[in-house]
């Protein structure tokens, strides 16, 4: 039987499919972000905490009823960064709810300057919204001179609405190298983490 | 209008005629010989790739090649297999099946047909080419995981790119040709609930190709940018996410497994009966069965991805999603089995082909289940019995189904009937070279052999050395086939007009061989 459907009209709906579906596989990349930025999927924790100017380490943020939990630091170097990075400490006791200080050292060891970008990274994943930074180097990027070397405060804190049968939060940093002509420029200039 | 090989004109050297005709034909059955001839030599050049590495496995220790080359050979075997053997295969046939099956005169879309064949020597030209480049071929798999295929991939790299979206192209015109010859051109009386299985398997594939294949272009696409137009998708630096690659790949990877086997389910469908003189048990839950399969395979491809870190909620999701599948899939099964149940059965080469597709294929989706099943995937994940899950379902699975389809229907292609004898000796090589090479896999990934690396631990040297003593018999019954295929084309006993006593469909009412032209006036169907 000779549908009545017109084949031009099929032949034309079936490529708008195709031009579709090619869309749709750049759309997954801002979904994936939108689904990590809910569930907290992937780990990654950009956003400055707002709680106080002036923020010092003890400052209680909310009552955490004396729970305390782990936090251990990690740090790494991205693919052709000349630097050396590391925590100053591999972990600390920290109680739920107060505002904590720890510090990561970066030395360049190469003969120019470079400008660095940290990106932070939390595991286990549902527990990214609930390490909250409030100071950080990783909201910047960061330029070290011919072998300067630098120690970087991080100023966080646990929010109480950690899950209950969370112990150790991880908190890691990779640092990478930003290719820009105008290192002296970008010195200062805030990056925008919020795309990444 | 169209440059059928009878209005060529005449007057030229009879090889640039010959040339001529096999360029610019726009016949279905030629078309369709052509593919099936082209994913015949890409499935011998694939082969040849199994083979050095299988022979590299043989013993622990690297014996004949350096681990880059092994991965090189391991990553071409799959991009050749996957879309340059079995896929290619499969549009071949239904090139020359569907109008028939139909009483359509021809394709829908002829030239569109010719130009979707031709790309794909291209696409696989510069595949192939990557081979004899500096820094040789790819190297990281045919999954193409970033960032290996990105920031470390070797320059090669881009023809591989190019290349697929070159073959994307091929399979995405092909499929919009296929809808439209089906809903278009079937003949009076032939409702969509009427159409032969393997009509209506090919239909759902074509729609998957549609849905799938763009996202594969899309993702290699993503690949070429961050490559050389400094674009981050998958590069961390960035702010891009290596697992998105993962995520868009397998989007697109795991309605491809479907691709794969669909055409092989309706090829069975059609076989199964006629050895079974009996019509096909649950025709409609067969169509619903196979449309189920298809929704289904856009909504589990996190399966592939337990072991990167997910939320336990996904995983559970993805588990169940994919174990949900095995429900149609027996409903399949179940219908096969019921055709057979108090059939007059006779077991011709298409018929063993098609039991052996039942019956391996069945050991292949139970593996399937294994791996579905999260909290144990992460033992199983990333180990030979991968390797071996995936080779049960691809072998008996989209092999043995086109190889039974070739049985079953070039009696009718060529007028003349293949040597029964030596089919039956290449089934039964067949079935044990194919056990001897592949389920030892099972037990030296269950023992933690890992996939994609050149050298192993002693424990598993007894059984890897019998997958490659099968692997080269595998290898012996492909050129026993070839042989078997130039000897009916060449002559052999004149096939009748319906060529098996059970057989039933359009395409038996006509001539054996075919003309090159049939149902230019389309036949009845009541």
């Amino acid at each position: 039987m000779k549908s009545k459907r017109n084949p031009k009209k099929q032949i034309a709906v079936l490529g708008l499919t195709v031009a579709g579906m090619f869309g749709f596989a750049y759309a997954l990349v801002p979904l994936y972000e939108i689904f990590c930025e809910i569930t907290g999927f992937g780990g990654g924790t950009f956003e400055q905490a707002v709680i106080a100017s002036d923020v010092k380490s003890g400052y209680i943020v909310s009552d955490g009823g004396n729970r305390e939990v782990t936090v251990q630091f990690l740090a790494d170097i991205g693919r052709g960064l000349p630097w050396e990075f590391r925590p100053t400490e591999k972990q600390m006791r920290v109680k739920v709810g107060e505002v904590h200080e720890t510090r990561y050292y970066a030395r360049n060891f190469a003969n120019h300057s470079v400008t660095g970008q940290a990106v932070p990274s939390v595991t286990p994943a549902f527990g990214a919204t609930s390490l909250q930074k409030v100071e950080c180097f990783c909201f910047t990027e960061q330029t070290l001179d011919a072998g300067e070397e630098v120690v970087m405060p991080v100023l966080f804190y646990v929010d109480e609405d950690l899950r209950a049968d969370v112990g150790t939060l991880t908190l890691s940093y990779s640092f990478f190298p930003v290719e820009s002509a105008e290192v002296g420029v970008m010195n200062h200039a805030t990056a925008n983490m919020e795309h990444l | 209008m169209i440059a059928h090989a009878d209005n060529i004109p005449s007057g030229r050297h009879p090889l640039v005629k010959f040339i001529l005709r096999w360029l610019l034909t726009t016949n279905h059955k030629e078309i369709g010989t052509l593919y099936l001839s082209f994913s015949f030599l890409l499935f011998f050049i694939g082969g040849a790739f199994a083979l050095t590495f299988r022979a590299e496995l043989a013993q622990p220790g690297l014996q004949f090649m350096g681990a880059d080359f092994y991965n090189q050979m391991v990553t071409l075997h799959g991009l050749v297999m996957v879309f340059g053997a079995v896929m290619p295969a499969f549009v071949g046939l239904a090139n020359y099946m569907i109008p028939l099956q139909i009483g359509a005169s021809d394709m829908a879309l002829p030239r569109l047909n010719n130009f979707s064949f031709w790309i794909m020597p291209f696409a696989f030209g510069l595949l192939l080419s990557s081979l004899f480049m500096p820094g040789g071929a790819p190297d990281f798999g045919w999954t193409l995981y970033a960032p290996l295929s990105t920031t470390y991939g070797p320059p090669s790299t881009d023809f591989l790119i190019l290349g697929g979206q070159l073959m994307g192209i091929s399979s995405i015109l092909g499929a919009i040709n296929i809808i439209v010859t089906i809903f278009n051109l079937r003949a009076p009386g032939m409702t969509l609930m009427k159409m032969p299985m393997f009509v209506w398997t090919w239909l759902i594939t074509a729609f998957l190709l549609i849905m799938a294949m763009p996202v594969l272009a899309g993702v290699v696409t993503m690949m070429l940018t961050d490559r050389h137009f400094g674009t981050s998708f998958f590069e961390a630096s960035g702010g891009g996410d290596p697992l998105i690659f993962q995520h868009v790949f397998w989007f697109f990877g795991h309605p491809e497994v479907y691709i794969m086997i669909l055409p092989g389910f309706g090829i069975a469908s059609q076989i199964i009966p006629t050895f079974a003189r009996k019509p096909l048990f649950g025709y409609a839950s067969m169509v619903y069965a196979t449309a189920a399969i298809a929704g289904l395979s856009f909504v589990v491809w996190g399966h592939h991805m337990f072991a990167t870190g997910m939320p336990l909620a996904t995983e559970l999701w993805f588990m169940y999603a994919t174990m949900l599948i095995a429900v149609p899939t027996g409903v399949k099964v179940f219908n096969w089995v019921a055709t057979m149940w108090d059939g007059s059965m006779t077991f011709e080469t298409p018929m063993l082909f098609a039991l052996g597709f039942v019956v391996m294929f069945t050991i292949g989706g139970f593996s399937g289940l294994m791996l579905a099943v999260a909290p144990v995937d992460f033992q199983y994940h990333d180990t030979f019995f991968v390797v071996a899950h995936i080779h049960y379902v691809l072998y008996p699975g989209a092999i043995f189904a086109t190889m039974a389809a070739v049985y079953y229907w070039i009696p009718k292609w060529t007028g003349n009937m293949y040597d029964e004898r030596l089919g039956k000796i290449h089934f039964w090589t067949a079935v044990v070279a194919l056990n001897l090479t592949f389920f030892p896999m099972h037990f030296v990934g269950l023992g933690g052999m890992p996939r994609r690396i050149a050298d192993y631990a002693l424990p598993f040297t007894g059984l890897n050395t019998f997958a490659t003593a099968g692997a080269f018999l595998l290898g012996v019954t492909q050129v026993l086939f070839l042989y078997i295929i130039i000897k009916t084309v060449r002559g052999g006993p004149k096939a009748t007009d319906q060529v098996w006593e059970g057989a039933e469909g359009l395409e038996w009412t006509l001539p054996s061989p075919l003309p090159l032209h049939t149902f230019e006036t389309p036949p009845k169907v009541d």
